[in-house]
């Protein structure tokens, strides 16, 4: 018998139709313009750890372009334009990424405001959560604050001895060659888990060498303008006061790939229609980007993100389906 | 020996961990938006039984382990070894004391057990989930006692001890849930 059935439950996909209206409301009366951007995409992203899925033109197999993983290089050009604040609720492809709380293909709610830094757009993610989630106001908590409460490290100026000596308490056999991989392990599978029990936590200011594309303050380190929300232990979303330098943006673009050279993961062409909109200039904003099926889990209460995704069978082989 | 990477990771797969055979299982993918992804696995000592919990960067691979398991014909024991056989092919295995362990009071000749074979050796046995054995010794009780309130042991033909109702007599073939070590029925 083949198994044709959707694996979320059709009450689920009612709750899921709804979350997704009052999230329309929520940004219909904040003005924010709704906007769609390509799926298949001319250029993608340079994160070292993201693999895109590359589309192939039929008629002579060469590389149309990539499914994006996040429209944010599209979105960024747009706001060049003038679109003033904007938000998009896409499909977004991540190969490789499949588990409880991943799906190779997913949907991510994407937004951007025009004026604001990062302390502004955690104020205002923090009210679509009470909204959506009946959850009290979060907390705010610095990157190097939650390493002080449960490792007692200070993460800008922890020694690698240090990093890998508190890392090796959780798996004695995990190694890695780089400062910042130390630093991920010991927060995806210490302290992550930890944050936004009873209320949502909002970690702000990571380690410079984590921004991304994140405006990094000088201070004493400095430190990334980025944020990120947990809610019950789970990543939810991830958000910038938005690098708008294109002489800084072309110089992380290199960097990344040569990180990605580095790891062996696939070269990529630079988004040089980011960095034209970058030099014609893009407003001073911040922009998240938070995935609405993980949302949609902890609405419903499901641990599993097939629960809130109407067929996951295209791709469910790179499940582990025990 | 083929290799497993961490994207082909799932439950039930045999890997090699510090020279002993493991069973994935369960296999988490954790990623962070951004940065390095990882599989959090918990694995079984196929040997000890012990659960342990690992993490593997993606991308990273690990060496599979040559595990098998086989349905055997259970044949005899001589004292040191407990001898099984692939009955399609007649291919005989001994397996010692270590592998049989807790199972060899559930062994009756001519039962079939699934036998885990590491490198062409039995590592573990499983017997069948449901054994009928017949009675050897245990209390006369109550004559007449039918009702089942009540119950006292009695050792089984392999030399297993379970606590039967006071009815059951010597001579008796009971089943028993080998997995609970519990009474069943009578056979």
């Amino acid at each position: 018998m083949t198994a044709w059935q959707p694996s979320a439950s059709i009450a689920a996909l009612k709750q899921r139709a709804q979350i997704i209206q009052q999230i329309r409301t929520f940004f219909a009366q904040r003005n924010v313009l709704e906007v769609e951007t390509p799926l298949i995409c001319e250029h993608t992203v340079s994160d070292p750890y993201l693999n895109s899925f590359t589309c192939v033109d039929p008629t002579n197999q060469q590389t149309l372009g990539f499914l994006q993983t996040s429209p944010e290089y599209a979105m960024k050009r747009l706001l060049a334009a003038g679109s003033g604040d904007i938000f998009e609720i896409t499909k977004a492809f991540r190969q490789g990424e499949a588990g409880k709380q991943h799906h190779p293909e997913f949907t991510m709610l994407e937004w951007y405001r025009v004026g604001f830094d990062h302390h502004t757009l955690m104020d205002e993610v923090d009210s679509l959560l009470q909204l959506i989630l009946g959850v009290p106001a979060g907390e705010r908590v610095s990157y190097s604050q939650a390493f002080e409460n449960t490792l007692h490290l200070n993460p800008h100026t922890a020694t690698v001895e240090a990093l890998s000596h508190a890392a090796q308490q959780t798996d004695a056999t995990i190694h890695f060659e780089q400062r910042d991989d130390w630093l991920d392990f010991l927060f995806g599978h210490v302290i992550g888990p930890g944050l936004g029990h009873g209320k949502p936590t909002f970690l702000y200011d990571f380690p410079a060498s984590q921004a991304a594309l994140a405006r990094i303050r000088p201070d004493t380190p400095p430190v990334a303008e980025r944020f990120e929300v947990f809610v019950n232990g789970i990543e939810l979303a991830n958000g910038y006061h938005e690098l708008n330098d294109p002489v800084e943006q072309e110089k992380r673009f290199t960097d990344d790939l040569a990180k990605r050279e580095q790891l062996g993961a696939a070269g990529i062409p630079i988004d040089t229609k980011l960095l034209a909109a970058l030099q014609h200039g893009m407003p001073a904003c911040a922009g998240v980007a938070l995935g609405l099926d993980r949302l949609l889990m902890l609405a419903l209460g499901v641990s599993n993100i097939a629960q809130v995704m109407s067929f996951t069978d295209p791709l469910s082989h790179l499940h582990d389906t025990a | 020996m083929a290799r497993y990477n961490t994207s082909e990771f799932k439950s039930g797969l045999k890997i090699m961990l510090d020279n002993d055979p493991y069973n994935i299982v369960e296999n988490e993918f954790v990623k962070p938006g951004k940065g390095q992804a990882f599989s959090r696995v918990r694995v079984r000592n196929l040997k000890t039984g012990r659960v342990i919990e690992r993490t593997f960067k993606s991308g990273e691979s690990v060496e599979a382990a040559d595990v098998i398991e086989t349905e055997m014909q259970y044949l005899y024991n001589d004292s040191t070894e407990w001898h099984f056989m692939v009955t399609d092919t007649y291919e005989q295995f001994a397996a010692d004391e270590t592998a049989v362990g807790d199972t060899k009071q559930w062994l009756k000749e001519e039962d079939r057990c699934m036998v885990t074979l590491w490198n062409g050796q039995p590592l573990s046995i499983t017997p069948p989930n449901f054994v009928t054995l017949k009675v050897t010794d245990t209390d006369p009780g109550v004559k007449g006692d039918t009702s089942g309130g009540g119950s006292k042991p009695a050792t089984l033909e392999t030399g297993a001890v379970v606590r039967v109702p006071l009815f059951v007599q010597i001579d008796e073939v009971i089943k028993v849930d080998t997995r609970t070590g519990e009474y069943v029925s009578r056979a």
